[in-house]
């Protein structure tokens, strides 16, 4: 079975507000506000962790999610977010050399 | 609502900075004929102190960062101050004359990933823009920067002032940056220089000629709803605020003072002698802005236009008092509609004074 990397793209801005991620992409202005998972999801995508296993990891123990769901949830975020720039999608590890520290 | 402006509302009401301008620099290479700023260096932020800002806004919770001056590519160190703000993901703005910019500082700014850039141009005829900006040649670069910046896909507003010296070529200008694939945007907005210095006020297109820019469908388009009579007062209207400056945004000076707004020159603190929390928390002076809403402004709480004028308290405040008018806004509003506002009627017959006040930076403690 392959496996999913996911890494943010450097086009993108991102900030808290009120418990709220929200994230720009510079190339066409689009606007996303995150919910706690999907945060959780995107703040792990370093493109080297495998996406089941951040699922597993931070997905399923931290929010206690039946974890055939929230694979196929987070399969669906994945391919919403990569198509709008946000977040790059490879089946191999990424390197990212501007990987940016969030806040 | 859009998100945006649904994220947007919700950093007001919580009191959370979502926007700052940031002037990395007071120096520039021209010399703009209606320019308010004094363009010597009384001692500028270092790359550490502008580094360890960005810290302190990524923080507070800041994101959307506009870089401005002064012109910023003046500074050597600006492109290592854009890339370590874009590594704290901040939404990027830049405002700049551009004639710096050629295509590798194009190629840099787009795989910075940075947001939107505005571009300050005068005119479509090049000896009306190099005679404002008193910089020969300065059209023809930034017009090539521009072409540059569009042919990396960033996306590229062109800015422009209009004053007495352009007034009529604002439609040849609009039809420019068409031609240029770019955004176009206008603000009419003259203000008196930092040391309080009023001539340049002369340059403000007199306000007969305003209702030429209002009623031009090209620059305006929902010219009907803009211009129609302010719509009776609410109780709501009242409990409302003048506007973001203090509440969800702030201006940071190149030697570190804070203000509530670029145009509100009220001293709020330094950012070199206390934290940037700090003084956006417990500011008296940000405290005294925040307090203030339409119900408490004098003569404007009783002025019909109270819901849909454009009053910046910044330009109410250089005019002797941030809960005042601001003439120059009463002058818009009354052009607009061609309904008198309330300060007007209440000046009928005196002449108009626009007292100095001055911006110093805040004297630095031993």
């Amino acid at each position: 079975m392959s496996e999913t990397y996911i890494a943010r793209s450097s086009a993108i801005a991102a900030r808290m507000l009120a418990g709220e991620m929200m994230v720009m992409n510079s190339m066409d202005s689009t606007f996303f506000t995150l919910n706690q998972v999907a945060t959780a999801i995107w703040q792990a995508a370093d493109g080297r962790t495998p996406l089941r296993e951040i699922v597993r990891s931070q997905i399923c123990e931290q929010f206690d999610i039946d974890p055939e769901q929230a694979q196929t949830d987070a399969a669906q975020f994945v391919a919403d977010l990569s198509q709008h720039g946000i977040l790059l999608v490879s089946d191999q590890p990424m390197r990212d050399p501007h990987a940016p520290e969030e806040r | 609502m859009s998100l945006l402006n649904e994220m947007s509302q919700k950093a007001f009401d919580l009191g959370v900075p979502i926007s700052v301008h940031l002037d990395v620099t007071y120096r520039c290479n021209e010399r703009c004929v209606h320019c308010y700023l004094d363009h010597e260096d009384h001692g500028e932020m270092t790359t550490a102190e502008i580094k360890g800002v960005l810290e302190q806004l990524a923080e507070a919770g800041v994101f959307f960062l506009t870089f401005s001056g002064g012109e910023v590519f003046l500074r050597r160190d600006f492109f290592e101050l854009l890339e370590y703000a874009r590594r704290l993901l901040f939404n990027v703005k830049i405002k700049t004359n551009a004639v710096m910019i050629r295509e590798a500082e194009a190629q840099r700014i787009r795989a910075l990933g940075v947001d939107t850039i505005q571009i300050s141009v005068y005119s479509y005829r090049p000896e009306v823009h190099d005679a404002i900006t008193k910089l020969p040649g300065s059209f023809e670069r930034t017009i090539k920067a521009i072409r540059f910046m569009r042919d990396q896909g960033l996306k590229v507003t062109i800015a422009n002032v209009l004053m007495t010296w352009n007034l009529h070529d604002s439609d040849g200008l609009q039809q420019l940056a068409a031609e240029l694939g770019v955004h176009y945007t206008l603000d009419p907005t003259i203000t008196p220089m930092m040391d309080g210095d009023t001539s340049i006020l002369s340059l403000r297109i007199p306000g007969e000629e305003l209702p030429e820019v209002f009623r031009n469908p090209a620059l305006v388009p929902n010219m009907e709803e803009f211009c129609a009579p302010p719509k009776p007062v609410s109780e709501d209207d009242l409990e409302g605020y003048s506007c973001s400056a203090g509440h969800s945004f702030c201006y940071i000076s190149p030697y570190g003072d804070v203000f509530p707004c670029v145009q509100f020159p009220l001293p709020s603190g330094n950012i070199r002698r206390q934290k940037f929390f700090e003084i956006w928390n417990h500011s008296p002076e940000l405290k005294e802005v925040r307090s203030i809403k339409a119900k408490d402004l004098n003569v404007c709480s009783s002025c019909s236009h109270v819901s849909s004028c454009t009053r910046c308290p910044g330009l109410a405040y250089m005019e002797g008092s941030m809960q005042g008018p601001s003439s120059a806004d009463c002058e818009k509003s009354y052009y607009r509609t061609g309904v008198p506002t309330a300060n007007m009627l209440r000046n009928s017959g005196r002449a108009r004074m626009t007292p100095l006040v001055q911006i110093q930076p805040l004297p630095v403690l031993a």
